[in-house]
């Protein structure tokens, strides 16, 4: 028992250094020369700023921005302490903040699309994701909020879905995982739009 | 079920098997070869023994070598307590991180050595880059090697005759740390940061968003503590929603190498083992029933998704695969991954003891909930943790061959052993000791005061969280229906669960292991019912379905059963 005890105080020194310092260190040193901008957080920049991350949504509010999907987190699209909403399938809750995310976006949305109704809502618009930081919306949520930014901004419709599509990312070679569209870097090409 | 989800189940289940049999291969060997590697290596591994003054030639029976893994996991038990308690004036802590509260370190403490990874905190915003890189991602390497050097253990006790001995522990903690674990860390570490995966000692960055807000961004030493959570399926994610977290898990790509790494290891020791025991045709039968159980929660719990939850249907959204998006229930889900990406991550991760999610069990339909539910309650077989799957298993293989024997009215034999009323009793012990404490646990939490103050959900649903609670710990998973709250009684409770559901199946193994290395080699006879071909599997499936299957199934009708009828 002694003995396994000595043996077990040295092996934990030996292993926490091997494993708790000089694996992550020494993985750190390659990740920040091999790839610096994701090892760092994918961090987005614009006029000398951190304006946030290509892998994190943030709150975008009024008609001229494209909107994130709902989020959970305290505030909204913290970044600093993820969550589920975690309401389970039977909740009224649940049912609560859908009926009023579907209603929130039927009258945001209603004016530049004649007919829209409950129907067209995709669900990814009206659930929290899982991390409450979901960079992306699915293609048809994007598609539902191109009429409102083409209107609001003045620019051709064609214009809007050309930015979406350049802004979405496929599948990860072409089978892996499934489409979506970078909220933040879709809103940023827009203002580039703006202003040029 | 769409094409492309299909198609994704089939693409995984040959990439399992393509990279899981070379791997299983070279771990026959790491345990069994007198020097693994060169000259070099092997002066690196003497050293660590001397080190340590103990003698590797030195074999150890099974009492003396569950005993060294006690007093060792102790110990780190202590440590990690201490570090989490004492962070708050320790360094690496940029962003400041005051000191756990006692209940929850003790919890973590538990979870991490158990490797279970069940996790009552958040990471980014309780845990120093201290706490996560030298305590408790050394535990995933840890905790998962001592899994693996317990099987390694077992597996020589069916193999030897007449032996006393399994094997020195120190040895094989030491090669499934170096020769398994590590290099295969390395490999998916780099490939994550590619993908997107931060690796940092610099804290968490303010943003000033679009619009003006102020926005916080954690990140820290992520990708080397996500390889191995995944690897040695530990689970326990940096980021608080885990895997769904787009800086632990950013795209479809790095989905699906994290989704191997959860069952790459585990699959790969049930060749390992058809190599040891130089049975491979009884490893593929085992392997065989892994597949079908699999397969089956697969094809449960993603239709289940697809179609929905009621309330989403009821509400009246587009929930239809197709036109721009993947549909159904979307609920703490990511666009990225979808349903087909998180229904089958979700069977998998519970199928072994990984417990890391890429999006939230809670939100789960009644029927895709129940998959992950039942497969954590089997004991972790289907692959299964790294080590403890396998010989979790054993239990299972014993109980078919002694139900067989039965039947046909022999003496059973498994391997050339012939299996006698102490090895029953072992096997026995080691597949039921844990769902009886589960379901013990989660009524006593049911029928409590301080257990009902866990429920986040009310109703039915709040029964199935605190049921899925007390599965996932019992069984060293860490998943959770993560509503499920802190409090003083469920950290408690939650880790005598851990530390019982761990080491009582392990030392059961243990036992096992080494009453069947003192026995003699019995050739094979024209009575001797065999154990692999068709129907072996279809005995060894029966008999998971029939052991732990039918004991949740009680619970199961008063959960997600009933949950699933009410509307």
């Amino acid at each position: 028992m002694v003995r396994a005890a000595i043996s077990s105080v040295i092996a934990i020194v030996v292993l926490t250094a091997v494993f708790g310092f000089a694996y992550p260190l020494v993985m750190t040193g390659f990740g920040q020369v091999a790839f610096s901008r994701q090892a760092n957080g994918s961090l987005i920049h614009a006029n000398g700023k951190v304006v946030g991350s290509k892998l994190a949504a943030q709150s975008f509010s009024g008609p001229r921005y494209f909107h994130e999907r709902p989020s959970a987190t305290s505030p909204a699209y913290n970044a600093g302490a993820t969550t589920f909403a975690n309401l389970g399938p039977t909740n009224s809750d649940l049912a609560k903040n859908v009926k009023a995310a579907a209603a929130a976006i039927l009258k945001l949305e209603g004016p530049y699309n004649p007919g829209l109704t409950i129907h067209d809502i995709p669900v990814d618009a009206v659930t929290t994701s899982g991390s409450g930081i979901d960079p992306d919306i699915s293609p048809a949520y994007a598609q539902l909020q191109a009429h409102r930014i083409a209107a609001v901004r003045h620019l051709p419709l064609a214009t809007v879905e050309n930015l979406i599509h350049e802004n979405t990312t496929g599948r990860s070679w072409g089978f892996f995982g499934e489409a979506g569209v970078n909220v933040l870097e879709l809103n940023l090409a827009l203002d580039r739009q703006a202003a040029s | 079920m769409s094409g492309q989800g299909i198609s994704q189940i089939v693409v995984y289940a040959i990439a399992l098997v393509a990279l899981g049999y070379p791997l299983g291969l070279w771990m026959a060997r790491v345990f069994t070869a007198r020097r693994v590697g060169g000259r070099a290596l092997g002066a690196v591994e003497t050293g660590f023994y001397r080190a340590l003054r103990t003698d590797a030639s030195k074999e150890q029976d099974w009492k003396s070598y569950g005993k060294t893994v006690l007093v060792f996991t102790v110990l780190f038990w202590a440590l990690l307590y201490a570090l989490q308690r004492l962070q708050g004036h320790l360094f690496l802590n940029p962003d400041g991180m005051k000191g756990v509260p006692s209940h929850l370190s003790l919890n973590t403490a538990a979870s991490f050595v158990t490797n279970t990874n069940w996790q009552f905190y958040g990471g980014e915003s309780t845990m120093s880059y201290l706490t996560q890189m030298a305590g408790l991602a050394v535990q995933n390497f840890v905790s998962a090697a001592v899994g693996i050097a317990v099987m390694a253990a077992v597996i020589r006790g069916i193999a030897r005759r007449s032996s006393a001995t399994l094997g020195n522990f120190w040895v094989d903690l030491y090669r499934g740390l170096v020769y398994i674990l590590l290099p295969l860390a390395v490999i998916v570490t780099a490939i994550l940061i590619w993908q997107g995966v931060p690796q940092t000692l610099h804290g968490h960055v303010t943003a000033t968003t679009v619009q003006g807000a102020q926005q916080t961004i954690a990140r820290g030493p992520v990708a080397s503590q996500i390889a191995i959570k995944q690897l040695g399926t530990n689970g326990g994610g940096f980021y608080n929603s885990n895997s769904a977290v787009p800086f632990e898990n950013p795209t479809g790509l790095s989905n699906f190498v994290e989704m191997l790494a959860i069952l790459l290891i585990p699959a790969a020791q049930v060749f390992m083992f058809g190599k040891m025991v130089l049975a491979r045709r009884h490893a593929l039968a085992v392997l065989a029933a892994m597949f079908v159980v699999f397969l089956v929660g697969v094809a449960i719990a993603l239709p289940a998704e697809q179609h929905g939850s009621a309330v989403l249907r009821n509400a009246g959204v587009n929930i239809t695969m197709g036109h721009g998006q993947s549909g159904g229930n979307m609920a703490d889900k990511e666009v990225r991954f979808g349903q087909a990406d998180t229904a089958l991550w979700a069977t998998a991760t519970t199928d072994a003891s990984n417990g890391s999610v890429d999006g939230g069990h809670d939100a789960f339909t009644p029927l895709g909930g129940a998959v992950p539910l039942v497969n954590i309650f089997l004991g972790e077989v289907i692959f299964g943790g790294v080590g403890s799957g396998l010989y979790g298993m054993f239990f299972y293989i014993v109980i078919a061959v002694f139900v067989a024997g039965l039947m046909v009215g022999r003496t059973p034999e498994w391997l050339g052993k012939k299996l006698e009323a102490r090895e029953i009793k072992y096997a026995a012990l080691g597949a039921l000791f844990v769902p009886t404490m589960v379901l013990a646990l989660a009524a006593l939490s049911i029928v409590t005061k301080s257990g009902l103050a866990s429920i986040y959900n009310s109703g039915v649903h709040g029964f199935t969280e605190t049921l899925y609670a007390y599965d996932s710990q019992g069984n060293n998973n860490g998943s959770a229906f993560a509503g499920f709250g802190l409090t003083n009684f469920s950290a408690d409770f939650g880790s005598i669960a851990m530390l019982l559901g761990r080491f009582v199946p392990m030392f059961a193994a243990l036992a096992l292991g080494g009453a069947l290395a003192q026995k003699k080699i019995v050739p094979a006879s024209a009575g001797t019912f065999r154990t692999d071909g068709p129907t072996f599997v279809v005995l060894l499936v029966g008999v998971i379905a029939l052991t732990a299957g039918l004991m949740i199934f009680p619970a199961l009708t008063l959960g997600p059963i009933v949950e699933g009828l009410m509307h």
